[in-house]
């Protein structure tokens, strides 16, 4: 008996203590300081609490509504649509911060073309056009050209560089270790920024663009301390990939593969597109039909042909002996006498494409601008009729 | 008002106290916005203006309502919810009013708004009975405390960028490593005045 009783007191006691109102609460601000009560009113602070939470949720929550009301922003679904369909590389190369604010562009202004998500190509720009009722027109790609090819075995070097592998590190020591102050680095910052992995180095340093991959983003060409990246529009295939405005002789020193500003190319060219200026021959891209003579002729192989196999020229059975390649061709490939079918020596030409451009019946076949001859011809069969 | 103490209330919060280096509060956002110098100049500037005006609201509540009321002991969810309710509101407001600001910093208040030295400013005002004014500039120093360790170590980073760092140090680990250095050199200005 005398058990039972004790451990009914006992438990009296336990409920006893959890009547909190007789212990001091401290109040411990993260600063330090203190505050104690020696006695707390455990009702009145219950409903004042709960009236206080109520109280400030409410305010607060009626005040977003209010300001979510009042301060909407309309956001067009079209903008959602069209973000979905962009390529989320957030490369830029649209000209706007980032995918969103192009969609956002796209959608609600009328004179932003849906052509311009460069890595989302022509599917995307015909699914943009399709969301915003714009007109889809494709845009020719452009690719990042690096215009020098002095690798590390072809370019001088002023000094030995010992240091962070960078080209943007390697410019602060002496505006860089090679002799040529306006060529490629070759430390391979363009290939870690490209988010396209379009952009490799070849074992002697210097960056190769695989053209399949890049999608003309300009990340590189922005990341280059030397400029030496340029990004053109890819059906412009030969170009003088050197950046050098040194002297002549001075470049020689330098580079093997300098331009050397000799202006052969200038007088070679059928078309009198590259000119030499400041100690540099440029190649007007409008100008250029890149029929590849200057590479040939180029004495120090400044120049590039991009395209990677020119086929030869041969005559088809429709020639009617007009003798108007023999004229234009710059290598002397073809012969013939008048109406009779002309034959084009294989050992000459260099497939440049100028007589297929020029014969009047489309009766050269082989080089590489044959497709676009052909296509040009019927366009204007088809306007005459 | 005594501007000396308000001069050495922003000096204390800015460089003895700092935040980020001697309280080591607010590392997610300290790591996550120092890597580039530009958003880290946005967070800064937006850290700082949030910073003040919700050390304002919640010193006006503390003391006008959760004082009188004897419910101080409330002060964490309170200051919590007037934060969030707070960057939420600018957050609506600023998007409509100012859109060319809101995509600058827009993106910044909502990592601001769960963000503790947001929460420790308030806190710490009400622990330390500061009045109105002296809230201000404790919160003001708080914020370019936090806008001086932001910047620098968003220059410190973009230099390790280039840097040759050990592969299993890279990235955030030479960060923290870094961050405990400057830590070490900020320890040199305690010390520098008496509170």
């Amino acid at each position: 008996m005398y058990d039972v009783q004790r451990i009914i007191t006992d438990i009296l006691g336990l409920l006893h203590l959890t009547d909190i109102s007789h212990f001091l609460i401290p109040q411990i601000g993260v600063g330090g300081g203190v505050e104690a009560k020696e006695h707390v009113e455990l009702m009145p602070l219950i409903k004042s609490t709960l009236i206080f939470l109520a109280g400030i949720g409410t305010v607060l929550g009626l005040g977003l509504a209010l300001a979510a009301k009042k301060y909407s922003v309309k956001i067009d679904p079209k903008v959602e649509q069209v973000k979905d369909v962009l390529a989320h590389a957030h490369c830029g190369a649209c000209g706007y911060a980032g995918c969103e604010q192009y969609a956002e562009a796209v959608v609600c202004k009328p004179d932003v073309p849906p052509n311009l998500c460069i890595p989302g190509g022509e599917r995307t720009c015909e699914a943009v056009a399709l969301i915003t009722g714009k007109k889809a027109l494709a845009r020719e790609p452009d690719f990042a050209r690096i215009m020098c090819q002095g690798d590390w075995n072809r370019a001088v070097k002023k000094f030995k560089y010992e240091g962070i592998q960078d080209c943007r590190a390697v410019i602060l020591a002496g505006g860089g270790d090679k002799a040529c102050r306006y060529g490629c680095l070759g430390y391979g910052t363009c290939s870690r920024v490209c988010p396209f992995d379009a952009i490799t180095m070849t074992y002697n340093h210097l960056p190769y663009v695989d053209i399949t991959k890049c999608t003309g983003c300009r990340k590189c060409e922005t990341a280059c301390p030397t400029k030496v990246i340029e990004v053109l529009p890819a059906s412009r295939q030969v170009i003088v990939t050197c950046h050098s405005k040194d002297k002549g002789g001075e470049t020689k020193k330098n580079c093997q593969v300098g331009c050397i500003a000799c202006g052969i190319c200038a007088k070679v060219c059928p078309f009198d597109a590259p000119s030499v200026e400041k100690n540099l021959s440029r190649i007007d891209l409008d100008k250029c039909k890149v029929c590849g003579l200057c590479v040939l002729k180029c004495p120090t192989n400044a120049i590039t042909d991009f395209i990677p196999h020119r086929s030869k020229a041969f005559v088809l059975d429709n020639c009617i002996g007009c003798r108007i390649c023999t004229k234009v061709c710059p290598v002397n490939a073809p012969s013939g006498e008048q109406k009779e079918l002309h034959v084009i020596d294989q050992t000459k030409c260099i497939g440049c494409g100028i007589c297929t451009a020029k014969c009047p019946v489309q009766a050269i076949d082989g080089t590489f601008n044959v497709a676009e001859v052909i296509a040009a011809a019927a366009k204007k069969k088809a306007k005459a009729a | 008002m005594d501007f000396s103490k308000l001069f050495e209330l922003v000096i204390a919060a800015s460089l003895i106290n700092n935040f980020v280096f001697t309280r080591f509060l607010g590392l997610c956002i300290f790591f996550g916005v120092s890597k580039k110098m530009e958003t880290a100049v946005g967070m800064s500037i937006t850290f700082t203006a949030v910073m003040m005006i919700s050390a304002a609201l919640s010193w006006l509540i503390f003391n006008y309502v959760m004082v009188p009321l004897e419910i101080t002991f409330l002060k964490i969810i309170v200051f919590i919810g007037i934060v969030a309710g707070f960057v939420q509101a600018s957050d609506t407001i600023m998007r409509k009013v100012s859109p060319g600001l809101y995509y600058k910093l827009g993106i910044y208040l909502a990592l601001i708004s769960t963000n503790c030295i947001i929460l420790a400013v308030p806190l710490i005002n009400a622990g330390e009975h500061y009045s109105f004014i002296e809230s201000l500039a404790f919160a003001f120093g708080s914020g370019i405390g936090f806008a001086l360790a932001l910047v620098i170590m968003a220059s410190i980073r973009e230099k390790l960028e280039l840097a040759d760092v050990p592969a299993p140090f890279k990235g955030l680990p030479i960060a923290f490593v870094v961050t405990g250095l400057i830590a070490l050199a900020f320890t040199g200005f305690s010390g520098l005045i008496k509170l």
